[in-house]
């Protein structure tokens, strides 16, 4: 049977009144011309809505209040690093000497953009203990890509790339993984995780050999574990004549304790959305910046910002090894601006502050939650904690249910189903900015869901009751596709 | 805290990193700075550039120095929508997920397809999607395309076509416009062309999509979405798949990030689209809602079979697309393109009685190339002195240009400003 489709908050389409206009723009004062002559073909219809900026203030005002963000409340979603996005960040990227300057205008027109890059690289080589850094890729699975095919680019200049076509990663590795590898056409082979939640090294061994291109290492793992045989995964691989590469995203885990360039790794990627507090945005922009140790340095892609001896910020695009460009310009540039606000404070004296309250904000969840929902793996956690709730199972409640109820506690759900090697994980990643009673009253709130699961699990299934619409049909949105508003046809146009 | 945990410090938190990994001493970083420190320290740097707010500006090239309502920076500023995460939550989502089916609407009506994505990247990584997915449409490896599309875009494509093993052909321009289709052949996945392209020419559309149907290669438009107010629309044209830059509908140049890539493309090909696509459906109680659809095609769930790796997109630049989009209006967004072919047809007169002449034959939208009779970049240096950024010396992208100037004329300059900048130009040239 058909659903009946209730009303909910009208698309700006169905508000719409023919000629209004929600701004005062600037009108030409040059003379007119005759579009047709001046264009040829032009169009007949256009179809956009007509509203007044009130109606469109209000239209967004609305559509934001059934939205969750950091500002809204808690968001521990694993994997994720929601940190609170400071307002001085926001502040300095809106700056006009930022916001209205163009990637193609002279750069001695630009010192301050350039002096900008080469500061961000700067903190982040010393940060990360790479010997340089590339801000070029757009996004964390832009910047594996763009490692990926550095690896492949030194591979080919050594003789090796016909040979080197397998990329190893973990079976717990972010699904970006796999998905970048197979884009600079590697063959992709899983390696094992020990019931230590390490990296089964037996395994490693067997497949090491002269086929493999590199290993795709996330450190801490995505079960929020240091990797702690690192140096001998890193002494192996090198050994078989292969490369590795750190999956960057749990980097919050370490700034200030340790630093993957000691680690052994020859590159990695950073989200700075995640580690260093550029804003999600809704799911981008993210900010996808590479560490290289000097081997891979010819081959990054151009135009490279570089110190000269003078300290004076240049562009080199003279570079015969590298792969290109990987994106048009010089990456986000309006995030760096918020990445390099957000270094500064925190600078050489709280940089650690970072990676120990973070971690110490995981450790205590954990702890918190120990008897209603273990640990995958009862050792130290890094800045997030992977719990499972297969106990729940049996009795018809799934992770996600657990998750689904905790909207109705007023919090966002921690990230489920991932890694996907552990049953009914749920992965909770608190983050360093937030507050003891904040955690408290998260855990109470998992609690109290964790009683009901045991004498009332229809709460958690119907679960969320409290939001616009409850669990929407996946299944339907495949089926019966809608994705765009069409205008209703008028007979005769 | 420790007590619960049952640890005395911090530091024995950090018990499973092996010693020798631990950072010692002190980071060779600056100190820290308070708040007031760092708004002093970010001004300072922003202060040495040279923006358009300080020079009236003629360098396009891609990204344009148009207006952009109030209304943008107030919406995407609000914390619900800058401090949210991708919507893997619906139910606590939906404000955003109807912002980008709400932008999906709008790309798709503006280039005249059946759908769009929730956006990709940049305009150049969009393309090289694009490219991807025409060779995994038609299963050939071979791209054709025109030199008269962005050499960075260009650029782009030969690194994304050299890690997938795809060869890239580039059409030679015939005084700036893209004539010659004879590489279109039976080997060929797609033929992609600028609409208007990088010389602000609008090419013949209706030829290249001949030569891509007779040699059944996908035919791609890379296309400035402002232009779409007035042009007859790739759609229109049977394009099977257009991508382009939405800068500037309404995001700042900003030195080129963050900018949003629009990808649309013909209903038979939604389930190889890259990237996110939200959807509408309902609840158990036959509530409306939107939801992330046509889920198995990402990288989570399929892996090294997506049809990309894009996870993170360009959700908040999307949003700041659609607000201004709204804001216009058809009005709105037509006034803006017919503000700037006006200023672009006068500046074309002033400047080449000023001593430039115009190089490329063809109808242009918003931007045209200015051969003179000096080094252009000689000629920009001049001129940026006088506080005119006189657009872009193309020597360095095209061979046999060195002559020639970029000049792209948005809605925002003057009848005064252009009089000046041909002024300038005309003493230059002296």
């Amino acid at each position: 049977m058909p659903h009946k489709l209730v009303p909910q908050p009208k698309l700006i389409f169905e508000k719409s009144s023919p000629g209004r206009v929600g701004c005062n723009l600037p009108v030409a004062d040059t003379p007119e011309v005759d579009l047709k002559k001046a264009l040829g073909p032009t169009r007949q219809s256009l179809h956009l809505p007509e509203v007044s900026e009130l109606e469109l203030i209000r239209h967004f005002t609305n559509l934001s209040h059934i939205n969750y963000g950091i500002e809204t409340g808690f968001y521990p979603l694993g994997s994720c690093t929601m940190k609170y996005n400071p307002k001085i960040n926001e502040r300095t990227a809106m700056i006009p000497g930022f916001t209205h300057i163009h990637p193609m205008q002279p750069a001695d027109t630009v010192p301050g953009a350039l002096e900008v890059l080469a500061q961000v690289q700067e903190f982040l080589c010393e940060i990360c203990g790479f010997d340089s850094i590339c801000l070029q890729p757009l996004a964390g699975a832009h910047g594996e890509l763009t490692c990926l095919m550095l690896i492949r680019a030194y591979h080919e200049s050594r003789g090796e790339g016909a040979t080197r076509r397998v990329v190893l990663a973990p079976d717990s590795a972010h699904g970006t993984n796999p998905a970048s590898a197979a884009m600079v056409g590697y063959t992709v082979k899983t390696i094992p995780t020990d019931a230590s939640g390490g990296c089964d090294m037996a395994a490693l061994t067997t497949a090491l050999d002269e086929t493999v291109a590199a290993f795709m290492v996330t450190n801490p793992s995505t079960l929020g574990l240091f990797e702690t045989q690192i140096e001998e995964i890193c002494r192996l691989v090198h050994e078989a004549g292969g490369q590795v590469f750190c999956d960057g995203a749990n980097m919050n885990a370490m700034v200030g304790t340790t630093r993957p360039g000691d680690h052994g790794f020859d590159c990695m990627h950073l989200n700075l959305h995640k580690t260093f507090s550029t804003p999600h945005g809704g799911g981008g922009p993210g900010c996808g910046a590479i560490g290289l140790k000097a081997h891979l340095e010819p081959f990054q892609p151009v135009p490279v910002v570089i110190r000269n001896k003078e300290g004076k910020v240049e562009l080199d695009d003279r570079r015969p090894h590298s792969i290109g460009r990987v994106s048009a310009y010089f990456g986000q540039f309006l995030m760096e601006v918020r990445a390099l606000t957000y270094l500064s404070a925190y600078g050489k004296e709280r940089m650690a502050d970072i990676s120990r309250h973070a971690v110490l904000n995981a450790n205590y969840v954990k702890a918190r939650l120990k008897d209603v929902l273990p640990a995958a793996h009862d050792r130290p956690c890094m800045h997030e904690c992977v719990l499972t709730a297969q106990e729940y199972k049996k009795g018809g409640v799934r992770a996600l249910d657990i998750s689904k109820r905790l909207i109705d506690y007023g919090f966002h759900p921690p990230t489920n189903y991932f890694p996907l090697i552990v049953p009914e994980a749920i992965m909770i990643e608190p983050t360093e900015t937030e507050c003891k009673e904040t955690l408290d009253a998260f855990c109470d709130a998992l609690i109290a869901i964790c009683e009901e699961a045991r004498t009332n699990p229809d709460l958690l299934h119907d679960a969320p009751t409290t939001q616009i619409v409850g669990r929407l049909d996946e299944a339907s949105a495949v089926k019966n596709l809608d994705v765009r508003w069409r205008a209703p046809q008028k007979v005769g146009v | 805290m420790l007590d619960t945990i049952g640890v005395e410090t911090i530091d024995d938190l950090f018990v499973e990193i092996p010693d020798s990994l631990k950072f010692k001493g002190e980071l060779n970083l600056p100190s820290a700075l308070n708040e007031y420190q760092l708004y002093l320290k970010m001004a300072l740097l922003a202060r040495q550039n040279l923006d358009a707010t300080k020079a009236d500006w003629y360098l396009g090239a891609g990204l344009y120095d148009r207006y952009i309502p109030a209304s943008v920076a107030a919406v995407i500023s609000r914390g619900e929508f800058l401090t949210s995460y991708t919507p893997y939550q619906p139910e606590l989502s939906q404000g955003y997920l109807q912002t980008i089916y709400e932008f999906q609407s709008m790309i798709a009506e503006l280039y005249g397809m059946d759908v769009a994505n929730a956006s990709m990247y940049d305009g150049s990584t969009s393309m090289a999607e694009a490219a991807i997915m025409a060779s995994g449409v038609t299963g050939r490896h071979k791209i054709v395309i025109s030199e008269a599309v962005h050499p960075h875009y260009r650029q782009v494509l030969d690194t994304y076509c050299w890690a997938n093993g795809l060869h890239v052909e580039v059409i030679r321009h015939n005084n700036g416009a893209t004539t010659d289709f004879s590489t279109v052949d039976d080997q060929a996945a797609c033929v992609i062309v600028g609409y208007p392209n990088f010389f602000g020419v609008i090419e013949d559309l209706d030829a290249a999509r001949t030569a891509a149907r007779k040699a059944g290669a996908l035919f791609i438009v890379a296309a400035d979405p402002t232009a779409m107010a007035l042009l007859k629309p790739p759609g229109e044209f049977d394009a099977d798949i257009v991508v382009g830059e939405g800068q500037p509908l309404g995001v700042a140049m900003g030195y080129g990030g963050p900018l949003v890539g629009l990808f649309a493309c013909k209903q038979e090909y939604v389930r190889r689209i890259p990237g996110r696509i939200v959807g509408r459906t309902h609840d158990a109680q036959g509530r409306s809602g939107f939801v992330m659809t046509l889920r198995t095609r990402e990288q989570d769930i399929r892996r090294e079979k997506a049809t990309s790796n894009i996870c993170t997109n360009e959700a908040l630049m999307a949003l700041a697309t659609t607000v201004y989009m709204i804001a216009l209006g058809k009005n709105g967004l037509q006034s803006v393109a017919t503000s700037t072919v006006r200023n672009t047809q006068y500046a074309r007169e002033k400047l080449s009685s000023a001593g430039g002449k115009i190089k490329f034959p063809g109808n242009v939208f918003g931007e045209f190339v200015l051969e003179l009779p000096k080094p252009a970049d000689e000629v920009q240096r001049r001129l940026i002195d006088q506080n005119i950024m006189a657009g872009l010396p193309l020597g360095p992208y095209y061979k046999g240009l060195d002559h020639c100037l970029l000049v792209a004329v948005t809605e925002v300059r003057t009848k005064d400003q252009i009089d000046r900048y041909a002024a300038a130009l005309a003493e230059v040239l002296k």
